[in-house]
C-alpha cells in the first residue's frame, strides 16, 4: 500500500451533502473486473458527471479542465455513506484521488480508504465551508500534510482529524494482513480458552 | 471503582468476549464468528490469491447467492442473452471460489438460498453473542438477536477470510430507547424511518447503536431485524437488541442452533448479555413510541423521512442552507414540489422484497392489506429467502399477491440491490419496502419511497402513496 505524508495537487470541491457510495460507483458497475491500467476509474461519478444522453456535464467540478488531475475532493458532510462497497474507493484511488476532505464519511467507506492508501481527512463544518468556498473556482493547488494533519489551500491552513490507529497505517503504508500473521500464537491461545468459554459458537458441519 | 465492578452494556460484554489482543496504537484484534460471503465478494478472494493464502476457517465462513440471482425463471436452466450470462459468470464465480477454498455454498437453486441476512439468522447460524460480518452494509441486521454484527469492505473481507479475525477501534455507544405502546397499523419500520430521520444520515457515524425500550422488546425478531437492519443509514456499522425470551423462542430448534442441554447451556450466557442496568451510554437518545407515525420518505436519502400527513419539505424556510441545498436538489430528482402532501405523490411501481423487509411477518402484513383488492400499478414481490417463499406459499399469500396483480418472483436482494436486472426505468417512482432512496439506487433516474410492507400494499392499492389505516376505514364503509 503506498504510503502517505505529504501530498500538493489541485482539489476538487463537491459541495454536496451525503455522496453516498452508490452515486461514487453505481452498482450496475460493479460486475467489472478491476484491470489495469485504468481499473474503476471510469466509473467514477458516473451518473453526476454526466447528464441524460451520457455527455460529461461542465457544471460537475471534476470535469473542469482546471481541476484535471486533482488528488483531493472536498465535499460536505456524511460523504461515502451507504453501500460498504469498496468499489467505491477503487474507482477513486484509480482515478489518483488519495484525500477526501469533508466533516464525515461514511464509517465503512472510511475503513475502506484506509485500507487502500485514500486518507478520509475531517475538518470541522464551519471551517469546510471556509475551505470549499476557496476551492470553489476550480485549479486550486492543495497541500495535505498527514504528519502535521493540516490541509493548506490559497494561503490558508485547515487541521483535519483522523483516527490515530489509521493515521500511523496511512503514514507507514502498512499492510494489516502482515501484522495480524504476527499475532498467531496470540490467537491460537485465545481459540483453547473460547472453546471452553462459548462451545456453542461453532458451526456444524 | 474497579474495573470488574464497572457495569457494563450489551456492546461491552459482546467486545469482551471477542478481543483477542490489543495493539500499543490502540486497534483491537477480534476474533469472527460467522462470515458470510457472497457474489460481490470476489475482490477479497482476488486478494487471498494474490498473497498465495488461504481461508483460514471455511467451516465458519458461508457463502450465499443474493446479489445478483436472477428473481424470474426459477427453477429452470437460465435463458441465454448477454445479461444472463453476466448474472451467471457472477454466481458461478461465487461457486467456484467456495469450491475451491472448502466453503458451503447456497447457490440459487439450493433450498436454502435467500438474502444472507434473512438466512442466517433463519437457518440459526446465527446466534446471539456472535460476531458476524459480511461484505455488505446491512449486516447490522443480524444485531436483533444480541450478536455484534457489521458490514465490511473487500479489504476486511479479505483479512477475515485468511485469519478469522479484525483489527476494531471500539465504538462509542448510542442508546435509542422507544417507550411506549406503537399505534395500531405502526410497524418495525416506521420505527427505523423514524429513528433515522431523527438521528439525520450521519447522525450516528462512529457508534454502535443498542435499540431498548418497551416497543422494542414488545417487536418480533423480525421486527428486531428491520429495525437493526437500517441502522446504517443513520450511520452507524451497528444495531443491537439484548437477548430475551423472544430471542431464545426464535433460535430454538433452528437447524444449526444448539439442541436439548446445549442449548440451556448457551440460552443461559445469552441472557446474560444483557446490558447491566446502570450501563453508560455515551449518548441516549429517547423516542415515544406513541408518536410514531405511517412513515414515508419523499427525497432521496433514509434521513428525508416524514409521516405520511405531511407534506414535501419547503426549502426556503429552512435555516441550514447545506440542508436547504439538498432539499432543493432532492425536491428536483424526485420530481415533487414543495407543500404538496405525501398522499398526493402518484406512483408507477411498487417492490416487497429486501434484507430490511421479505421475511414472512411482512408477507403477511402486506397480503393482509392486499387480500381481496387490485393493485393499480404493477409489481414485485421477491421473498428474503427460498424457505419464507414456500412458507409464504403454503400459506397462499403468493396467490393473494399475483390475485392483486403483482408478480411473485424468487429469493434475492433483487429490485433493492438492482444488480439481478431487476430495476425501475428513468423517472418511475416505485413505492418500496427497501432501505436506500438514493438518487439511482433502483436504476439510472430512478424514484424511490421507502415505507412499511403494509404501507406499500396500500399504495398499490390507491396507486399513490396512502396512509394504510385510511385504506382500512375506506374498506369497512
Amino acid at each position: 500500500m503506498e504510503a502517505f505524508v505529504r501530498v500538493s495537487s489541485v482539489a476538487c470541491a463537491l459541495p454536496q451533502i451525503n455522496i453516498d457510495t452508490d452515486q461514487v460507483l453505481p452498482a450496475r458497475f460493479m460486475k467489472q473486473p478491476r484491470t489495469p491500467p485504468l481499473g474503476y476509474a471510469p466509473y467514477l461519478f458516473h451518473d453526476l458527471r454526466r447528464g441524460s444522453d451520457g455527455s460529461l456535464d461542465p457544471a460537475f467540478a471534476l470535469n473542469d479542465p482546471g481541476n484535471s488531475g486533482a488528488k483531493f475532493i472536498a465535499a460536505r458532510r456524511n460523504f461515502g455513506s451507504g453501500s460498504s462497497r469498496e468499489a467505491a474507493v477503487y474507482a477513486l484511488v484509480d482515478a489518483g484521488i488519495r484525500c477526501v476532505i469533508a466533516p464525515s464519511h461514511g464509517d465503512i467507506f472510511s475503513a475502506n480508504a484506509v485500507n487502500n492508501g485514500l486518507v478520509p481527512a475531517r475538518v470541522d463544518e464551519a471551517e469546510m465551508e471556509t475551505l470549499l468556498a476557496l476551492l470553489a473556482p476550480g485549479g486550486i493547488q492543495t497541500e495535505v500534510d498527514l504528519e502535521t494533519c493540516t490541509v493548506s489551500a490559497a494561503g490558508k491552513v485547515f487541521g483535519f482529524q483522523i483516527d490515530p490507529v489509521w493515521r500511523l497505517r496511512l503514514l507507514n503504508g502498512w499492510d494489516d494482513i502482515d501484522i495480524t500473521h504476527s499475532f498467531r500464537p496470540q490467537i491460537a491461545d485465545w481459540l483453547q480458552g473460547d472453546g471452553l468459554r462459548r462451545p456453542w459458537a461453532q458451526l456444524a458441519a | 471503582m474497579t474495573a470488574e465492578s464497572k457495569p457494563q452494556s450489551l456492546f461491552d460484554k459482546l467486545w469482551n468476549s471477542h478481543v483477542i489482543a490489543e495493539r500499543e496504537d490502540g486497534a483491537s484484534l477480534v476474533w469472527v464468528d460467522r462470515h458470510y460471503v457472497q457474489e460481490g465478494s470476489f475482490h477479497a478472494f482476488n486478494k487471498v490469491r494474490e498473497r498465495g493464502e488461504t481461508v483460514a476457517r471455511p467451516d465458519l465462513t458461508v457463502a450465499i447467492a443474493d446479489h445478483y440471482v436472477p428473481t424470474r425463471g426459477r427453477g429452470q436452466p437460465m435463458a441465454g442473452g448477454a445479461a444472463n450470462a453476466e448474472l451467471a459468470r457472477m454466481m458461478d464465480q461465487l461457486g467456484a471460489n467456495a469450491a475451491q477454498f472448502g466453503i458451503r455454498h447456497y447457490g440459487m437453486d439450493h433450498p436454502w438460498q435467500g438474502i444472507c441476512h434473512v438466512v442466517g439468522p433463519e437457518l440459526g447460524m446465527t446466534l446471539p453473542g456472535l460476531l458476524v460480518v459480511e461484505g455488505d452494509s446491512h449486516t447490522s441486521t443480524h444485531g436483533a438477536l444480541g450478536a455484534w454484527a457489521f458490514g465490511v469492505g473487500a479489504s476486511e473481507v479479505a483479512h477475515v477470510l485468511m485469519t478469522q479475525t479484525l483489527w476494531q477501534k471500539r465504538p462509542r455507544q448510542l442508546r435509542v430507547s422507544i417507550e411506549g405502546t406503537l399505534a395500531p397499523g405502526i410497524s418495525a419500520k416506521d420505527m427505523a424511518l423514524t429513528v433515522v430521520a431523527r438521528l439525520g444520515a450521519d447522525g450516528a457515524v462512529g457508534h454502535v447503536i443498542e435499540y431498548a425500550g418497551s416497543a422494542v422488546r414488545a417487536l418480533s425478531i423480525e421486527g428486531r431485524m428491520t429495525l437493526c437492519n437500517m441502522s446504517i443509514e443513520s450511520g452507524a456499522r451497528c444495531g443491537l437488541v439484548a437477548p430475551d425470551q423472544v430471542t431464545l423462542d426464535y433460535v430454538r430448534g433452528r437447524p444449526f442452533a444448539p439442541q436439548g442441554d446445549a442449548f440451556d447451556r448457551a440460552a443461559a450466557q445469552w441472557l446474560a448479555l444483557a446490558g447491566d442496568a446502570d450501563a453508560v451510554f455515551d449518548r441516549e437518545v429517547l423516542i415515544d413510541a406513541a408518536g410514531i407515525a405511517p412513515t414515508v420518505t419523499w427525497g432521496t436519502t433514509p434521513e428525508d423521512a416524514l409521516a405520511i400527513d405531511a407534506t414535501v419539505p419547503d426549502p426556503d424556510r429552512l435555516s441550514d442552507a447545506t440542508r436547504a441545498g439538498h432539499v432543493r436538489d432532492a425536491i428536483d430528482y424526485m420530481g415533487l414540489h414543495s407543500g404538496m402532501p405525501l398522499s398526493e405523490i402518484a406512483i408507477d411501481r411498487v417492490f416487497i422484497g429486501s434484507c430490511t423487509n421479505a421475511r414472512i411477518e411482512d408477507l403477511r402484513a402486506a397480503a393482509a392489506v392486499l387480500a381481496g383488492r387490485r393493485s393499480k400499478v404493477p409489481g414485485l414481490v421477491s421473498p428474503g429467502s427460498t424457505l419464507v417463499q414456500r412458507q409464504a406459499e403454503k400459506e397462499g399469500l403468493d396467490r393473494i399477491f399475483m390475485d392483486a396483480g403483482l408478480e411473485w418472483g424468487g429469493s434475492g436482494c433483487s429490485m433493492c440491490a438492482a444488480m439481478n436486472g431487476d430495476t425501475l426505468q428513468a423517472g418511475q417512482r416505485c413505492a418500496s419496502t427497501t432501505n436506500r432512496n438514493f438518487k439511482g439506487r433502483q436504476g439510472l433516474g430512478s424514484r424511490t419511497h421507502l415505507m412499511s410492507p403494509a404501507m406499500v400494499a396500500a399504495a398499490a392499492v390507491a396507486g399513490r402513496l396512502v396512509d394504510v389505516r385510511s385504506l382500512a376505514v375506506e374498506a369497512v364503509a
